[in-house]
């Protein structure tokens, strides 16, 4: 969707302010809202794909104006609200009003290391070759979905050369929208800066970003 | 420690955040949910276990040992887990080479996409708006935000963390330091070093 997480390229957000000596967590209530997040995940059984969708649906006026880990917290209700695992009155009482759901599996301390150890892996095996190689000039295509996409606005319609075969993984904008992996080649598609920004743009950059490739259309060589 | 971000929010906002997350957390503890034992173990693991003192120790490795930088580059995520480090957001990922000719900088201009393995989570300002909008758009400007100013012919090439890879800096190895241990070396081994928006501590900050 174009949400307002598609921050690339943006004006009027200020300089970056980097905290020195910042801690992990700002408060009490972030690390019980991450923990809760990380945890949840098992029972909660959705995916990657469908967290960050959770999180950036929601007005730009909003998004923009939460901490990271509340955007994170409102997503976990959300998602939690939406499998019927919780509901509001249960929030607003403090306690569980209702019965549990049976869920598949709950995250156990003796699991914890484990479980990051592993972590979730998004390659997968293919008998398929990738259609672009190294070297290829390749166009982003000019998409606009209204569900979840990692394809940002800024490079959308531009012309950049692929750099490396990443490999073959799950697809953002399918896995999204639970209708499944539908894995896909991965490229890492470098863009000039000029061809991002205009001619007035700083000649010694360069911007890569990863793209599926759905998300590419082949172009002319030079 | 203070809410150094959250001085943005009135004091009832904060507090109302505060008491919906315990509520939320004693309603999944009530169901089964979660075991609070475990999210303990979550918080602890990122707090004082995992964070960039482990990426430190890549990059001096690869500082003092060409097999290992070579290993590095071809494959990063073996090379990382011979150290021991691997798992959530870091099943992935790629070492960067900065050069004398080419510096590499790390965003994630869609959400917060960041090497949890090698450097912990991510600071506010990588998750915040004024980095992930202006990073890929006007990265030197940016790094002077962090006090970095680079000669005018270095290339730049940003990163944009858009799939599951997850991307390591490796910086050059500080000149003066021959013969330096690899403990040593990681020392001035700077987090924002290993994400490309600062540069590794010069031997006379540290002792």
């Amino acid at each position: 969707m174009n949400g307002p997480q598609d921050l690339g390229g943006m004006d009027g957000f200020g300089p970056v302010m980097p905290e020195p000596d910042e801690p992990v967590f700002h408060a009490q209530w972030e690390k019980r809202a991450f923990a809760l997040t990380l945890a949840m995940g098992m029972p909660g059984g959705w995916n990657i794909d469908q967290s960050r969708f959770a999180r950036e649906n929601r007005s730009p006026a909003e998004y923009w104006t939460m901490s990271y880990y509340q955007i994170w917290f409102a997503a976990l209700e959300a998602m939690l609200k939406e499998r019927g695992l919780v509901a509001d009155d249960e929030i607003a009482a403090g306690h569980a009003l209702r019965p549990p759901k049976p869920v598949s599996r709950v995250l156990s301390p003796a699991d914890v290391l484990k479980v990051l150890h592993r972590g979730g892996p998004t390659e997968r095996e293919t008998n398929t070759k990738p259609l672009f190689q190294p070297g290829d000039r390749v166009r982003a295509k000019i998409i606009n979905p209204p569900t979840h996409t990692r394809l940002p606005r800024y490079v959308r319609g531009h012309l950049g050369v692929v750099d490396r075969v990443i490999g073959f993984h799950v697809f953002p904008d399918s896995n999204a929208t639970g209708a499944g992996e539908n894995p896909q080649w991965l490229y890492t598609v470098t863009f000039s800066g000029r061809e991002l920004w205009g001619s007035e743009g700083d000649a010694t950059t360069q911007v890569s970003v990863d793209a599926w490739e759905p998300y590419l259309e082949p172009a002319a060589p030079l | 420690m203070t809410e150094l971000h959250e001085h943005h929010h009135d004091h009832s906002e904060l507090s109302e955040t505060q008491l919906r997350v315990r509520a939320l957390e004693t309603v999944l503890t009530e169901k089964g949910y979660v075991d609070p034992a475990a999210l303990d173990l979550l918080i602890e693991t990122y707090e004082k276990k995992v964070g960039p003192r482990n990426g430190a120790r890549v990059v001096a490795r690869s500082w003092v040992d060409p097999d290992y930088r070579a290993r590095l580059f071809k494959d990063a995520t073996p090379a990382i887990a011979e150290l021991g480090y691997a798992g959530r957001q870091g099943e992935h990922i790629v070492a960067l080479e900065n050069t004398p000719k080419l510096h590499n900088m790390v965003v994630c201009t869609l959400c917060s996409c960041y090497p949890w393995p090698v450097l912990g989570l991510p600071p506010v300002w990588y998750k915040s708006a004024p980095y992930r909008s202006r990073a890929v758009a006007d990265p030197r400007a940016v790094l002077k935000d962090f006090g970095v100013t680079l000669p005018p012919d270095t290339q730049i090439r940003v990163w944009d963390s858009t799939s599951e890879i997850r991307y390591l800096v490796v910086p050059m190895r500080p000149a003066g330091t021959e013969g330096w241990s690899e403990e040593r070396l990681a020392s001035l081994v700077t987090r924002d070093s290993m994400i490309g928006t600062g540069l590794p501590k010069s031997p006379r900050d540290v002792k």
